[in-house]
């Protein structure tokens, strides 16, 4: 474990911030402890050096804690973050865990909290932070298929990526099977490589299942990694590139959509469109109300917008975001509030993967 | 462990989410709410602002909406269209809580 690791206290009670630094001098991997008695003060400090742990409390007067932590989840987004508070509100815990806030811990009032509390502590500043299928850490699905392959196991991985879900069937070290996002086969199997993150269970093998892939494993890895590596686009140097569809034109055959608007984060970049004859002004009312409701939201320290929805006479529409694309996307009017909800997760999964 | 009750001291107030809705003109003017007194008037008017503007916008891309509903972790805002005006509804989301 790291011998330098920082952890950073903030609380507007001297005397409090006294007593944490000695209960954290207790941590086994005794990280260096810095105190701050302000939000201001805080941020300055996070500003200059880098810390791995925030824990800070939420009644602070000029900036509180919720306002603390808003800021600080956007600025330092890999800083774990920890609040100790005596505000035992379930409205607040909903809110502080809206902010993607790592734990909400009552203030310790017996040793045994105070154990409690340190193991967690050294649990959060002992995690990996890096990426990877959940269930084997750091691992890619790529790896996980030539674990299972190369020793000649037998099992059903079954993938979830948001709403999609895919299935591949291992049998003695080949793979003989796949399905997921509705295909099958190879190409479902290509398909479910190309996710870039999601959950995967290892199920009993169902060694009745019918062969339907034949080439071996390594084979299928290569050509998955050519698909991977030609979808982000052709190498300097590798000449003109190929005329591909537009990605929007996948999404745009989900049931149910009108149209779709790709925008950037530049807001000079051209919108992408399907299904819009002329989408500049759908684009600019877009971008306006994301603009507002992301400001209102911060206002209001509801935490960070997840989507907005409209209904209307016509057609809804719902918008909301996906790395660093904003969608706008037209349903047909027919469809209820809860299915557009649905679907529009179904839209935002596809483009991630 | 009597040092452990300095943990117990409750300074400041936190703002907290309202649950209940209100009603404003075109003008977003608050007519009638059943928002808690101690919710910022400014607030409340800053909501209603924001929301008759994504109603007017929508209706100048040609997109008119009777309903608009902003998902965010904590909160849930409902608005509905009252000829040019809204009646707005405030509902805290626990974090428990599937989304809407």
């Amino acid at each position: 474990m790291a011998t330098n690791q920082k952890i950073l206290l903030l609380d507007d009670d001297p005397d409090l911030l006294d007593m944490y630094r000695e209960i954290l001098a207790q941590l086994p991997s005794r990280p260096e402890i810095h105190t701050a008695s302000s939000g201001n003060r805080a941020m300055a400090m996070l500003e200059t050096e880098a810390f791995q742990l925030l824990i800070c409390d939420l009644k602070m007067p000029k900036m509180d804690g919720l306002q603390v932590l808003s800021i600080v989840r956007r600025k330092y987004p890999q800083l774990r973050t920890v609040v100790l508070t005596s505000v035992m509100d379930e409205q607040f815990r909903s809110r502080v865990y809206a902010l993607g806030v790592d734990l909400f811990w009552q203030k310790p009032g017996t040793d045994q909290e105070i154990k409690l509390f340190l193991e967690c502590l050294e649990s959060l500043l002992g995690r990996e932070t890096e990426g990877g299928f959940r269930g084997v850490h750091s691992k890619s699905l790529v790896d996980i298929i030539q674990l299972e392959c190369i020793s000649q196991s037998s099992s059903l991985l079954r993938i979830t990526n948001g709403p999609l879900t895919g299935k591949i069937w291992i049998q003695d070290g080949d793979v003989i099977d796949s399905e997921g996002a509705g295909l099958t086969g190879e190409a479902a199997f290509h398909k479910i490589l190309s996710w870039r993150a999601g959950v995967f269970e290892s199920l009993p093998a169902e060694p009745s299942r019918p062969r339907t892939i034949s080439k071996s494993y390594n084979a299928l890895l290569l050509e998955g990694a050519q698909a991977i590596d030609e979808s982000r686009g052709p190498a300097a140097g590798e000449g003109e590139p190929k005329p591909s569809a537009s990605p929007l034109a996948e999404l745009s055959q989900v049931e149910g959509v009108e149209f779709i608007l790709a925008l950037k984060p530049d807001p000079a970049a051209p919108p992408e469109a399907r299904g819009l004859e002329n989408p500049e002004r759908m684009a600019a009312w877009s971008r306006q109300s994301f603009d507002r409701f992301r400001a209102l939201g911060e206002q209001l320290q509801a935490g960070p917008l997840e989507r907005i929805e409209g209904f209307g006479p016509q057609r809804h529409v719902a918008l909301a975001c996906q790395g660093d694309t904003s969608f706008c996307v037209g349903w047909r009017h027919s469809l209820t509030g809860p299915q557009v909800s649905e679907m529009m997760k179904k839209v935002l999964a596809l483009w991630a993967s | 462990m009597g040092f452990l009750n300095l943990f117990s001291r409750t300074p400041g107030a936190l703002l907290k989410l309202p649950s209940g809705s209100f009603t404003v003109d075109r003008e977003g003017s608050v007519i009638v709410g059943t928002l808690p007194s101690n919710f910022p008037e400014s607030l409340v008017r800053d909501i209603a602002r924001e929301v008759l503007a994504a109603f007017r916008g929508a209706e100048a891309a040609q997109l008119p909406l009777s309903e608009l509903v902003v998902n965010f972790p904590s909160l849930k805002i409902t608005a509905r269209d009252l000829r040019g005006g809204a009646v707005i509804f405030l509902s805290p989301r626990a974090i428990y809580e599937p989304a809407a």
